[in-house]
């Protein structure tokens, strides 16, 4: 097992360098660029500030060299600077993770929750009305463009019921407010971006839990429990529910870098200041450094996420033996 | 499962039929404007209304629905084409190639999807065509990962001995006897794809990066009508409801043909 880590651990230094190296080509190598985007419009630009600028960010040197020096720079977890501000890239990225950490996590516990819920008891009532009514109110929040809806729920709730507020993480006196105020607010402001997320994902895991709890009810073990006389409820809650769930941890794992990595459609709709409104402008500025340290920080939980998926499951599972 | 079959294709297809024969379903034209009528509530001379410009929005849907399900379906053959010959070269040949293949895979899964679409687009431009080729050269991991698991279980069949025993070429075998034992699971992927795409289309749209005016498609008519929400809500209205219904339709009849091709489900 722990050959197997240090292993599936060395085996991600490849995997970053190939990330970076793709994210890194198609950066440069497509037209347009930071110089051009921003300072041709101007009609001071000269064509010898534009190749002043380039010196100055170092882009007028051979490709090979930016990004041997990137990488250089990336060993000891510095990403340079944003081209827009100047601001450390960590810095930048410390800033907006909060609020997408938030908004993510209440939405990936919310959803797990009301999917296993979901998963078990259509489990139960197999090919039941219930059964085939969640089959499908899952999958429409599985069809339903996140966008559309939410615009639709903002109209409702926000604008015509006025109950919640439609866009931002605070309110805009939130300053102003007691503490207890301000967790009120700052809930009231989670509500439609959590549940929305939230029931886009449902259909798949509460289908996942749901084979697996069919499958379980149908092993040996059950029958055996049945035989011996044990009550329902505990047959189904207590042996059949346990081991049915220990693969689901396998999926809590593979949420792990959709957690870091917002949506940026979805922030943009609420004017939410997280990390995917932040990828989304600085690809539109063309601001390299950050561009580059979001990717390389996204593919670096993924991977991480993928080891974790792998280890629990074997951690659960003792059958399962890694080499 | 044949009721979800049933169910989803015949949506797909009543939605195919509105984009194709869009002209003889709806006389207005889609770009012909109209200010005098600007943002009229859906009434019986304009069944969905119209939008700022006075423009006939069922019309427009109508138009919309052959971009959206175009740039849908022909992202996806784009990757099915690459998906299917990787996948396949990969799992037939198997060893170091299959090795470096799949590496590059794993790579490619890595990069966050939308982002790596979102990038290519700024810097390439939103014209259709791009958008189809930048959707298409994005999705096409998922099909070349089970395309290579399928070929991995069937090479070793009999039939493929036999096939490599009267001496037919590799292509002949590879692309005649094994990619057309496994097109039922490919076609699953495909349907799915499809579904996938169409909403990438619509959420671009959304951000202003998808199929550009004047040309309608549903994402960019639903974006141009959010600004109008208060006043006109059969803007956002009915181009949401026709991309959530081909949606829900394709990933229906994906699940469908999914029960259908798993032999373990025929057998209850």
């Amino acid at each position: 097992m722990k050959n197997y880590i240090i292993k599936r651990l060395l085996l991600i230094i490849p995997i970053l360098l190939g990330i970076t190296i793709i994210t890194f080509s198609i950066i440069h190598l497509t037209p347009g660029g930071f110089t051009t985007v921003n300072l041709q419009m101007d009609i001071r630009t000269s064509p010898d500030s534009i190749a002043r600028l380039k010196s100055l960010y170092g882009l007028d040197r051979p490709l090979h060299i930016q990004y041997l020096n990137w990488l250089k720079r990336f060993v000891f977890f510095d990403f340079g600077n944003s081209f827009l501000d100047g601001r450390p890239v960590l810095k930048k990225v410390a800033e907006r993770l909060p609020a997408t950490l938030l908004l993510n996590i209440s939405a990936l516990i919310l959803e797990f929750f009301i999917a296993i819920i979901i998963g078990v008891t259509s489990a139960l009532k197999r090919n039941s009305f219930y059964d085939k009514s969640m089959t499908v109110i899952t999958f429409i929040g599985y069809s339903i463009p996140s966008f559309w809806l939410a615009l639709i729920l903002m109209l409702i709730f926000g604008v015509k019921l006025d109950l919640l507020p439609i866009s931002g993480l605070k309110s805009v006196n939130f300053d102003f407010l007691s503490s207890g105020e301000k967790i009120i607010d700052i809930l009231k402001h989670l509500v439609l971006p959590v549940f929305i997320t939230a029931f886009g994902g449902l259909a798949y895991i509460s289908r996942y839990v749901k084979t697996n709890m069919i499958e379980t009810l149908s092993q040996q073990y059950i029958k055996a429990s049945y035989a011996k006389g044990l009550s329902e409820n505990i047959i189904i809650y207590k042996h059949a529910l346990k081991n049915s769930l220990l693969p689901v941890i396998t999926l809590l794992g593979l949420s792990l870098p959709g957690l870091i990595g917002g949506s940026f459609i979805f922030e943009t709709i609420f004017a939410w200041p997280g990390m995917g409104r932040l990828a989304y402008e600085s690809a539109l500025n063309f601001d390299y450094p950050v561009i580059m340290g979001v990717v390389t920080m996204a593919a670096f939980l993924t991977l991480l996420g993928n080891l974790l998926a792998d280890i629990s499951y074997a951690f659960v599972d003792p059958r399962i033996r890694y080499r | 499962m044949k009721k979800m079959i049933w169910t989803g294709g015949i949506i797909l297809v009543f939605f195919l039929c509105l984009a194709i024969f869009a002209p003889f379903i709806s006389s207005y034209d889609y770009k012909e404007q109209n200010i005098n009528l600007r943002l009229q509530p859906p009434s019986s001379k304009h069944i969905f209304g119209t939008d700022e410009f006075g423009r006939d929005v069922f019309a427009r849907m109508l138009y919309g629905a052959r971009v959206s399900i175009s740039v849908g379906f022909l992202a996806i053959a784009i990757a099915t084409l690459i998906g299917v010959s990787y996948g396949a070269i990969s799992g037939y040949y198997g060893g170091l190639i299959d090795n470096i293949m799949m590496r590059i895979v794993d790579i490619i899964l890595t990069i966050p999807v939308l982002f790596l679409i979102l990038m290519l687009i700024v810097y390439l431009g939103p014209s259709i065509s791009n958008i189809i080729i930048i959707i298409g050269l994005t999705s096409w991991t998922d099909i070349a990962r089970i395309v290579r698991a399928e070929v991995l279980k069937i090479k070793n069949f009999a039939f493929v001995d036999a096939a490599k025993l009267i001496g037919l070429p590799k292509k002949i075998i590879i692309f005649k006897y094994i990619i057309l034992n496994i097109s039922g699971p490919i076609l699953v992927y495909i349907v799915f794809g499809i579904s996938g795409a169409i909403l990438t289309e619509s959420g671009l749209s959304f951000l202003g990066l998808g199929v550009q005016p004047p040309f309608p498609s549903w994402g960019n008519i639903l974006t141009a009508g959010k600004d109008y929400i208060h006043t006109a809500w059969w803007l956002v209205l009915f181009p949401g409801i026709f991309i959530f219904l081909t949606v829900f339709s394709l990933n229906i009849l994906g699940e469908g043909l999914r029960d259908f091709f798993n032999p373990k489900l025929k057998r209850e």
